[in-house]
C-alpha cells in the first residue's frame, strides 16, 4: 500500500473515533442552546443560540442545591475514600497478616455486586441509622463502590513502593502513622489523585441510591435532579433543558480533570519504569 | 559506643528456621564483617540486630542492655541498606535531617549536625537536590549521613558498596574505613566480597546456612582456617584441596594448599601437571593444572610469567603452609 493511502486511511480512523467520542456531547451543548420549540427538528449547527434553559433550570428549578448537594457528597466520598484506602491500603500492602489474601479477595469481590443487589438491604441500613433523605445516606452508600476500588489500586501501589525506604523511615524512629503521613503520602501523591479523581467522578455520577434514598427535591444529587427535570405539561419532554443542566454538571468534572491532567499521567505511568 | 552479644540467637520464617543458634560478641569499636555466600543469612542477622526482624529465640544484648524487645529507634543503631533506601520525595538536607526530626531535637543542633556530617562527606553543595539528581556514589555517602548524625552505637551496613562501580567501590572502601577510624564507633558490615571483608574487618565472621563457621582476624582466617568451609571460602584464587590418600598421607582426610604456597620448575618437584588454562593479570599469574589423579591443581605466581596452555611442569607445596583436615572436615593443628 502506498504511503499516502495509509496516511490517509490512518487520518480517516482518527476523525472516526473523535467524531465517535466527541460528538455526543456535541450535540448535547447544540441542543441545549436551541429553543424549546426547535427541538425536534434534527439541527447539526446550533442556528441561533439561546441561554434561555440555561437561566431556566436555575430560575425554576434549585438546580443550585442540587449542584451543591453533589459537591458535598462526591467530595466527602472522595475524602473518605482516601482517607480510609490509604491506611488500609498500608495494612494490605505491608503488614502480614492471617487472612490478608482472603481479605483482598473479598473487599474486590464486593465491588462486584450489581447496585440494585444491595440496594433493599442498603435502604434498611440507612433508615435505622437515619440518613434517609439526607446526603449522608448517599456519601455512605457511595462508599459501597468507592472504597474497594481504592483501597486495592492504592494497595498495588503501596506494594510496590521498595520495603527499604520503610524500613529506613522505621530505623528513623517513625511510627506507621508518620511513615504513612510524610514518606508514603508524597510518594502516593500520583495515584491518589487518579483514584481521588475516580472516585470523585463516581459519586457525582451515581444515580441508583440518590433516587431510592432521597425524597425530596432539594435533598437530591445532580443526576436525579435532571431525571426530574420536567416540562409544563405531561407529554412535555424539555430536552433543552435536560441538556442545559447535563452541561452544567460536566463542566467541573472537565475542570478538575484539566487541573490535575499532569499528575494523572504520572499516576498511571507511575512504577511502569524504575526511577 | 556499645559491645553488641548474641545468644544463642534463631531465626524462623514459619516452621521454616534460617539462623540456626548463633553465639556472637562483638567487642566495643570493633569492625565486624559478616561474610559467607548468598542466602546463608547475613542480611537476616543484621536486621535481628537491627530490629528490623523478630528474634524467634535467643537473646540480643547491645551495651549491656537486652533489646529483644525494643524497635529499632530504641536500639541506638543506624543502617545504611543496600540500595540506599533514601527518600525520592525530599531533599539530600531533609534525608539525613529526618531521624533528628522525628526525635524532635532543636532545629539550630538538627542544623549544625547536618552541616558537619555534610562537611565530612564533601556534600555540603549537594544539601537541596534531591536523591535523583545525585550519583551513585553520592547518594551512597547520602545513606553513610543519615546514619552517623544520629551517632549510634553500633553502624549497620548490609553490601554498602555493591551498587557502585569498581573504582568507586575502592575509593568508597577507604573512605569507610577513615570514618571508622575517626568515629570509632562498633560497625557490622555485610559482604561477600572477600577483599573488603579481608580490608576492612578487625574481625570476620564466616557464615555458613545459618550457623557460624569461624570467627577471627583476617590473618587468623588466612593463616588457620578452622575447616574445609573457611578454607575454601577465604582466598582467592580458592585454597587447592587433596585428598589424601592420593599423595599417601595417612595422617589426615584432605589436604588444603593455597595457590600461592606452591612452587613451580620445570624439571623437578612432588607433583606433575599440565597446563589447561593461565590468566596472565600483570601482577600475577594463575596457572590451572590438570595433575591426573590429584585433580585440578591452582597456582598462583608472583609477576608476569611465560607458561602457557600445554606446558608440564613440576609443583611442590610450601611444605609449611599446607592445611590438613580430618575426616569431618575440621582442621588438624600443625
Ligand atoms: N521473609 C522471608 N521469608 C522466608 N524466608 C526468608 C525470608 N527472608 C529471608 N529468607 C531466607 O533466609 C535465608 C537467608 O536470607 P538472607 O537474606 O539473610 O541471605 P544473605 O546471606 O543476606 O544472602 P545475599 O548475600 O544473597 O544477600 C535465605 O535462605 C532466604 O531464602
Ligand atoms: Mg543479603
Amino acid at each position: 500500500m502506498p504511503k499516502s493511502v495509509k496516511t490517509g486511511l490512518f487520518w480517516l480512523l482518527v476523525v472516526a473515533i473523535c467524531l465517535y467520542a466527541l460528538f455526543p456531547f456535541y450535540y448535547a451543548i447544540i441542543t441545549s442552546l436551541r429553543p424549546p420549540a426547535d427541538i425536534f427538528t434534527v439541527n447539526y449547527f446550533p442556528g441561533k443560540p439561546t441561554t434561555d434553559n440555561y437561566v431556566g433550570i436555575f430560575k425554576e428549578q434549585n438546580f443550585a442545591v442540587n449542584i451543591f448537594n453533589s459537591l458535598l457528597v462526591s467530595g466527602a466520598v472522595t475524602l473518605i475514600s482516601l482517607g480510609l484506602g490509604v491506611t488500609a491500603a498500608y495494612a494490605l500492602g505491608r503488614i502480614q497478616f492471617a487472612g490478608r489474601g482472603l481479605l483482598l479477595t473479598t473487599i474486590l469481590s464486593v465491588s462486584m455486586f450489581p447496585q440494585v443487589a444491595v440496594l433493599s438491604g442498603m435502604y434498611e441500613l440507612v433508615r435505622v441509622m437515619g440518613l434517609y433523605n439526607t446526603p449522608g445516606a448517599m456519601i455512605f452508600s457511595d462508599l459501597l463502590f468507592t472504597l474497594p476500588f481504592t483501597v486495592w489500586v492504592l494497595t498495588t501501589f503501596v506494594k510496590g513502593l521498595p520495603k527499604e525506604i520503610e524500613e529506613a523511615a522505621i530505623v528513623d524512629g517513625a511510627t506507621p502513622l508518620i511513615i504513612i503521613r510524610r514518606v508514603f503520602l508524597p510518594l502516593l501523591a500520583p495515584a491518589m489523585v487518579t483514584t481521588g479523581l475516580l472516585a470523585f467522578i463516581g459519586a457525582w455520577n451515581e444515580f441508583l441510591f440518590a433516587l431510592t434514598f432521597t425524597i425530596d427535591s432539594n435533598e437530591r444529587t445532580v443526576p436525579v435532579a435532571i431525571a426530574f427535570i420536567s416540562g409544563a405539561t405531561k407529554y412535555d419532554l424539555p430536552w433543552g433543558r435536560i441538556m442545559a443542566a447535563s452541561v452544567t454538571v460536566t463542566l467541573p468534572l472537565i475542570v478538575l480533570v484539566l487541573i490535575f491532567q499532569r499528575k494523572i499521567v504520572a499516576g498511571l505511568t507511575a512504577g511502569a519504569v524504575k526511577g | 559506643m556499645a559491645n553488641v552479644q548474641l545468644r544463642g540467637i534463631r531465626k524462623a520464617y514459619g516452621s521454616f528456621e534460617t539462623i540456626h543458634g548463633v553465639d556472637l560478641d562483638i567487642v566495643d569499636r570493633d569492625f565486624v564483617v559478616l561474610v559467607g555466600p548468598s542466602g546463608c543469612g547475613k542480611s537476616t542477622i543484621l536486621r535481628l540486630i537491627a530490629g528490623l526482624e523478630d528474634i524467634t529465640a535467643g537473646d540480643m544484648f547491645i551495651d549491656g542492655k537486652r533489646v529483644n524487645a525494643d524497635p529499632p529507634s530504641k536500639r541506638g543503631i543506624a543502617m545504611v541498606f543496600q540500595s540506599y533506601a533514601l527518600y525520592p520525595h525530599m531533599s539530600v538536607r531533609d534525608n539525613i535531617s529526618f531521624g533528628l526530626d522525628l526525635a524532635k531535637v532543636p532545629k539550630e543542633r538538627i542544623a549544625a549536625k547536618v552541616a558537619e556530617a555534610a562537611r565530612q562527606l564533601e556534600l555540603t553543595p549537594l544539601l537541596d537536590r534531591l536523591p535523583r539528581q545525585l550519583s551513585g556514589g553520592q547518594r551512597q555517602r547520602v545513606a553513610i549521613g543519615r546514619a552517623i548524625v544520629r551517632d549510634p552505637k553500633v553502624f549497620l551496613f548490609d553490601e554498602p558498596l555493591s551498587n557502585l562501580d569498581a573504582g568507586l567501590r575502592v575509593q568508597t572502601r577507604l573512605e569507610l574505613a577513615k570514618l571508622h577510624r575517626d568515629m570509632k564507633a562498633t560497625t557490622v558490615y555485610v559482604t561477600h566480597d572477600q577483599v573488603e571483608a579481608m580490608t576492612l574487618a578487625d574481625r570476620i565472621v564466616v557464615i555458613n546456612a545459618g550457623q557460624i563457621e569461624q570467627i577471627g582476624t583476617p590473618m587468623e582466617l588466612y593463616n588457620r582456617p578452622a575447616n574445609l568451609f573457611v578454607a575454601g571460602f577465604i582466598g582467592s584464587p580458592r585454597m587447592n584441596f587433596i585428598e589424601a590418600a592420593r599423595i599417601g598421607e595417612t595422617s589426615c582426610a584432605t589436604i588444603g594448599v593455597r595457590p600461592e604456597h606452591i612452587n613451580v620448575s620445570a624439571e623437578s618437584g612432588r607433583w606433575q601437571g599440565t597446563v589447561i588454562h593461565a590468566e596472565h593479570l600483570g601482577a600475577d599469574t594463575n596457572l590451572y593444572l590438570d595433575c591426573g589423579d590429584k585433580g585440578l591443581l591452582t597456582v598462583r605466581l608472583f609477576g608476569e610469567q611465560r607458561y602457557g596452555t600445554g606446558d608440564v611442569l613440576h609443583l611442590s607445596p610450601v611444605e609449611d603452609a599446607v592445611h590438613r583436615f580430618n575426616a569431618e572436615g575440621r582442621a588438624i593443628g600443625r
